[in-house]
């Protein structure tokens, strides 16, 4: 389990940081916790000639919360996203699903720009980041631009990201009061990704549903969504089984996956609801 | 020192003896970070060693070009099956009987087979040249499935292409290994046939993996001066290492030195010999330098021994009111690629034939067909003693099935056919003598412990609820009641390689009363160094903390066979036991001279000898042992020192009963464990504390084979378990609190009468775990469904019986 060689960056703002995605192009990559990468990196499926580790950037660290908006700079580790208050209280869905990923170990390092950045079909926070309509904010030769979260996952691994672009900051508008957030997941053991995972926010008459690791990219589905929004949940549920395409793998095969994935959307809007009001 | 106030009882307390829990003298090191593992030995000079492994599971190797591994700076050399072939080292045995490729001959037979080996100047270096070397394969068809192994035309090994005869007897076709016959045929198919019941099953113990926290490895280092080899290594049996370097390297063996270092864990995995240790010490020979070789977590998951993989189809009979008549099973063991199981020789199926279990079951018969597969060899006995695992776990699968056709209580029926107290010595139909047992005693304390009526009850409110609707999760009551058989074994019929499975121990006392006692074991992380020293301690009356024990250099210990299969406490501490005892006998005979008084009016009185009838005159063991070295006693040598090798007259056979309290999520196929008692009879407790903890990590590693972990194939033969992300380890998030109990029941034979008790919770913990899961479903029709039950077998059980609408 040892990687290939490669050569170490450690840019201190985003200008350079890009500037070295430039010139080593597709040679180059981004390393933020590490936690998804150096596991691909030691497998060998990922190799690459230049590591641009994004920690000494201060622009991309911190959590800013406003009456409307939540930011969260790329670099706030899941840690951070648990132990703070203010986030907890603005956007209590957060928390709950930052703690139902991997490990304490893990979540000391592991940041929520790698996270949804990662494009891995088993993070939790992209569909979380879907349910959430939050958008992404990418900074690249060209200046920067903004994503929504929902129309930012294209396939495995494939994202509307560019290669030359960082993404700096995830901003999510703070729900209304009233509305119930909950977040539910089924995995096989501390540290595993989900079989299943469901967000749900519901109440003042508006919802929204995301799924994750039931196709090759999280799942938000509009329709899903509005049925849910009309109080009609077997209709939510339905159209959500519709919107997946789970594949057989270790977790178990599709029509169990399929399952799960309607007991854990059914569980997670019942706890919304409850929170709802 | 106030000897002369104390009570007896204060002076044995004081010994921290037998009985005593003890801390581990062991973890002061551990808890400080202070071990040393093999990884941890760094010598000057030292290259690294790396695999390049086979990505498929049959395939031809065509080419191996090693142009472009060999160019980049650093690397020292690339080993293939050709450049070993001149030393004949490209195979080598394997324990079974059999031969097994060191570097693939032609051909590989399954993926993460050894292809060509890299040796560098560091890891770095060797992991890149890995890379590099290229290997042209051609793909054969590949045979996972040993049912259809045996009837397939495809040749596994064509090696042995026209052998019929195998190690242990006639090979039936080209991919099988061996039949092995216990018990008697014609008399069990007779009971069957005239059987009130019968009830017939197919138990699979799917395939799995010890997985030790640390890795297999080794570093060799050939000093080319004094033509001596130093093999380190994460080694279960370093002597019986030693005689295996030296036979197939032709080195002589007091040339080789062989030592094992600190082990993270064995449960088997590091008891056979593998192919990184046949090439680090070739390359070390070559090379004039040390070679270390550490394998990565994959390589351990993919290549190392596996465990299990044993399709046992059973019947049992028994009357009507459910007295067992016979118990019949025929089991088609999947082996792999080579035959690399560590049985002792005479046993190619280990002591499956401890299949009868607790029972009283007047008529068996067993058969084993072992099988070649596209998979990696192995079969070891993972925190077992050779195959007793499945044994158990055959037996009290098959018990709950009969109880279910008899619509018989499985507590009640297990009641009715227990081996009573009063049949010990008890010969069982498939050959073994069961030394001693109090199974009923043991059966109705855990019972009354779990309240098991209370528990009855309850669960039938549950399947009330569940039916009305008001709840999704049932609950399981998984009941066990195990027998083992440890301690390999009497010479007579336990050897591996021919060696026999004795055990040692060699004891010296220091002049001021301290001691050092070395034995041909190897502690894993069962904690040698504390219990038996308090072996010695209550022996021969020197405080436990005055002894240091050493074990795992071949140069230092005596001759021994090593660490597994339960076996260090009933063969080695036996030793121990009756190295202390010839130490007492010499001391009794200074005693009485210094006395003066005959040998006979002396008498042992806990930590000295005192004159009969005159207890105020004694010489205490710290007086005698400086009395051994300063005085010239008539008769007598100088020093105080004693050795034993000991061989069993028969194994000990543990026991306990095991109950496991489940909630199984329907809808999910989750599971949360409630409630695990654990009742442990391993007779004579060392030390209670450690005997906990061997039962709370055995029962840990139990739920673990039972709920989630195994060694996966698709059908191309690639792992699909070969991280740590797929093989399931419980944390401490999944591990259930346990509740621990016991009985004693002595061994008779056994100098203290211990029995071991390292593998009990794994014996006995799968069955429970697993019975817990059946005996949820089963009011709903479920009568035998296969482990791993992770969740998605658990909701195909569910959904299986109709329960998702
Ligand atoms: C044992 C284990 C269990 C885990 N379980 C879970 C789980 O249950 N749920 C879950 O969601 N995750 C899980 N993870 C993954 C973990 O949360 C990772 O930390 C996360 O996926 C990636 O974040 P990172 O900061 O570590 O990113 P890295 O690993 O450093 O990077 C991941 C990818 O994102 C890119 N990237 C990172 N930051 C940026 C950026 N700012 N701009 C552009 N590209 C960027 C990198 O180039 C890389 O391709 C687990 C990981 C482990 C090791």
């Amino acid at each position: 389990m040892i990687p290939a060689g490669f050569e170490y960056h450690r840019p201190g703002d985003i200008a350079s940081a890009i500037g070295i995605l430039q010139e080593h192009g597709d040679e180059a990559r981004v390393i933020a916790g590490g936690h998804s990468l150096i596991p691909m990196m030691k497998l060998r499926m990922a190799e690459m000639g230049h590591l641009v580790d994004l920690q000494a950037i201060d622009e991309l660290k911190g959590i800013e919360i406003s009456a409307e908006t939540v930011s969260l700079g790329a670099m706030v580790t899941q840690h951070e996203l648990i132990t703070h208050d203010g986030l907890a209280a603005a956007i209590p869905l957060i928390r709950e699903a930052a703690l139902q990923i991997a490990d304490p170990q893990v979540r000391y390092v592991g940041t929520v720009g790698g996270n949804v950045a990662n494009g891995d079909p088993g993070n939790d926070m992209p569909g979380l980041m879907q349910c959430l309509n939050a958008t992404f904010e990418l900074s690249g030769p060209d200046g920067t631009r903004s994503v929504a979260a929902r129309d930012f996952y294209e396939a495995a691994y494939f994202t509307a990201r560019e290669d030359e672009e960082i993404l700096t900051r995830i901003s999510i508008p703070v729900p209304g009061a009233g509305v119930g957030q909950a977040y539910e997941k089924q995995k096989r053991k501390i540290g595993d990704y989900a079989t299943a995972a469901a967000a749900v926010m519901v109440g003042n008459g508006q919802a929204s549903v995301a799924m994750t690791n039931l196709a090759d990219t999280p799942v938000w589905s509009e329709s899903a969504s509005n049925a849910l929004a009309d109080g009609d949940v077997s209709g939510c549920v339905a159209a959500m089984l519709d919107a997946i395409d789970p594949v057989a793998d270790n977790r178990g095969p599709v029509e169990f996956k399929k399952h799960v994935a309607a007991v854990m959307l059914r569980r997670a809007i019942e706890r919304a609801q409850s929170r709802a009001g | 020192m106030n000897d002369q106030t104390m009570t007896p009882e204060e002076r044995a307390a004081n010994l921290k003896g037998l009985g005593s829990s003890r801390k581990r003298v062991e973890d002061v090191r551990f808890t400080q970070g202070k071990g040393n593992y093999v990884d941890d030995i760094k010598l000057d000079g030292m290259l690294f060693g790396a695999f390049v492994r086979s990505p498929y599971a049959h395939a031809r190797v065509v080419s191996v070009n090693k142009d472009a591994a060999m160019a980049v700076p650093g690397v020292v050399a690339v080993l293939t099956a050709e450049d070993l072939a001149p030393l004949g080292l490209h195979w080598m045995p394997t324990l079974a009987g059999d031969k097994q490729m060191v570097l693939a001959d032609g051909k590989v037979l399954f993926q993460g087979q050894e292809v060509a080996y890299v040796v560098a100047e560091n890891r770095y270096i060797a992991a890149d040249a890995a890379e590099l070397v290229e290997v042209d394969y051609e793909e054969l068809p590949v045979l996972t499935d040993p049912f259809e192994a045996l009837k397939s035309d495809v040749v596994l090994r064509e090696d042995l292409a026209g052998q019929t005869e195998g190690a242990h007897g006639p090979r039936k076709h080209h991919n099988h290994i061996f039949t092995w016959e216990q018990g008697d045929k014609d008399a069990t198919e007779a009971v069957l046939g005239e059987a009130d019941v019968v009830a017939e099953e197919m138990v699979y113990y799917h395939r799995t993996h010890p997985c030790p926290l640390e890795t297999c490895g080794c570093v060799a280092s050939m000093d080319k001066v004094t033509g001596k080899l130093t093999l380190y290594g994460t080694f279960q049996a370093p002597h019986a290492i030693r005689t295996v370097v030296s036979l197939i390297s032709g080195l002589a063996e007091h040339n080789i030195r062989v030592i094992s270092p600190d082990i993270g864990g064995g449960f088997g995995n590091k008891v056979g010999a593998y192919a990184g240790y046949v090439c680090s010490v070739v390359a070390s020979i070559v090379t004039g330098q040390p070679v270390k070789w550490v394998e990565n977590r994959m390589e351990n998951l993919m290549s190392t021994a596996f465990a299990r993989d044993y399709w046992m189809q059973g019947k049992i009979a028994a009357t009507k009111d459910g007295k067992i008549t016979g118990l019949w099973c025929h089991t088609t063991a999947d082996h792999g690629g080579f035959d690399a199981c560590a049985d002792p020789t005479k046993f190619p199926a280990g002591f499956m034939n401890i299949c009868t279990g607790s029972y009283d079951i007047p008529t068996a018969y067993l058969a084993v067909d072992g099988v070649y597969t596209n998979k990696a060899p192995g079969g070891v006995a993972y925190r077992c003693s050779f195959r007793v695992t499945e044994a158990a776990y055959f037996i009290e699968r098959m018990i709950e099935v009969l109880a279910i056709k008899l619509n018989m209580d499985a507590a009640e029926l297990r009641r009715i056919n227990f081996i009573r107290k009063d049949q010990f010595p008890y010969q069982s139909a498939l050959g073994w003598e069961y030394d001693s047992g109090d199974y009923h005693t043991a059966w109705d304390k855990a019972l009354k412990a779990v309240d098991y009526e209370g528990l009855r009850a309850e669960q039938a409110q549950r399947i009330e609820d569940f039916k009305a609707g008001k709840t999704r999760k049932l609950l399981g009551i998984g009941l066990t009641h195990f027998t083992e058989i440890v301690g390999a074994g009497p010479v007579k019929n336990c050897d591996i390689l021919g060696l026999g499975m004795f055990d040692s121990c060699e004891i010296r006392i220091h002049p001021t009363g301290s001691a050092i006692a070395r034995l041909g074991t190897i502690s894993q992380g069962q904690g040698h160094a504390t219990t038996f020293a308090q072996i010695i301690a209550s022996e021969i009356g020197l405080p436990a903390d005055d002894i240091t024990l050493e074990e795992g250099d071949t140069d230092t210990a005596p001759y021994g066979l090593g660490t597994y299969g339960s076996r260090s406490t009933p063969v080695a501490g036996a030793a121990t036991a009756m190295a202390a005892r010839k130490i007492r006998a010499k001391a009794q005979m200074i005693a009485a001279y210094l006395l003066e008084v005959h040998d006979d009016d002396v008498e042992w009185d806990v930590d000295r000898f005192s004159v009969k009838g005159a207890p105020e005159r004694f010489k205490t063991m710290k007086e005698i042992a400086f009395a051994a070295y300063n005085q010239a006693i008539p008769g007598l040598e100088p020093g105080l020192e004693a050795v034993s090798y000991y061989d069993p007259p028969n194994m000990t056979y543990p026991f306990g009963a095991y109950i496991c309290v489940m909630e199984i999520d329907v809808d999910t196929g989750e599971w949360d464990v409630r409630q695990f008692y654990a009742l442990d009879d391993c007779g004579t407790r060392i030390n209670p504390m450690i005997i906990e903890g061997q039962v709370h990590g055995g029962v840990t590693e139990a739920l673990a084979i039972a709920m989630g972990q195994e060694i996966a194939y698709d059908e191309m033969g690639n792992v699909k378990t070969g991280t740590l992300m797929d093989f399931f380890l419980p944390t401490a998030w999944e591990t259930p609190n346990y509740t621990t109990d016991h009985t004693v029941t002595p061994s008779p034979h056994h100098p203290i009468g211990a029995k071991g008790v390292g593998e009990s919770p794994n014996v006995g913990g799968v069955p429970a775990f697993s019975n817990a899961v059946h005996d949820a479903f089963r009011p709903f029709g479920l009568v035998q469904s296969h482990m791993p039950h992770d969740h998605w077998r658990i909701w195909k059980i569910a959904n299986g019986l109709g329960m998702h609408g």
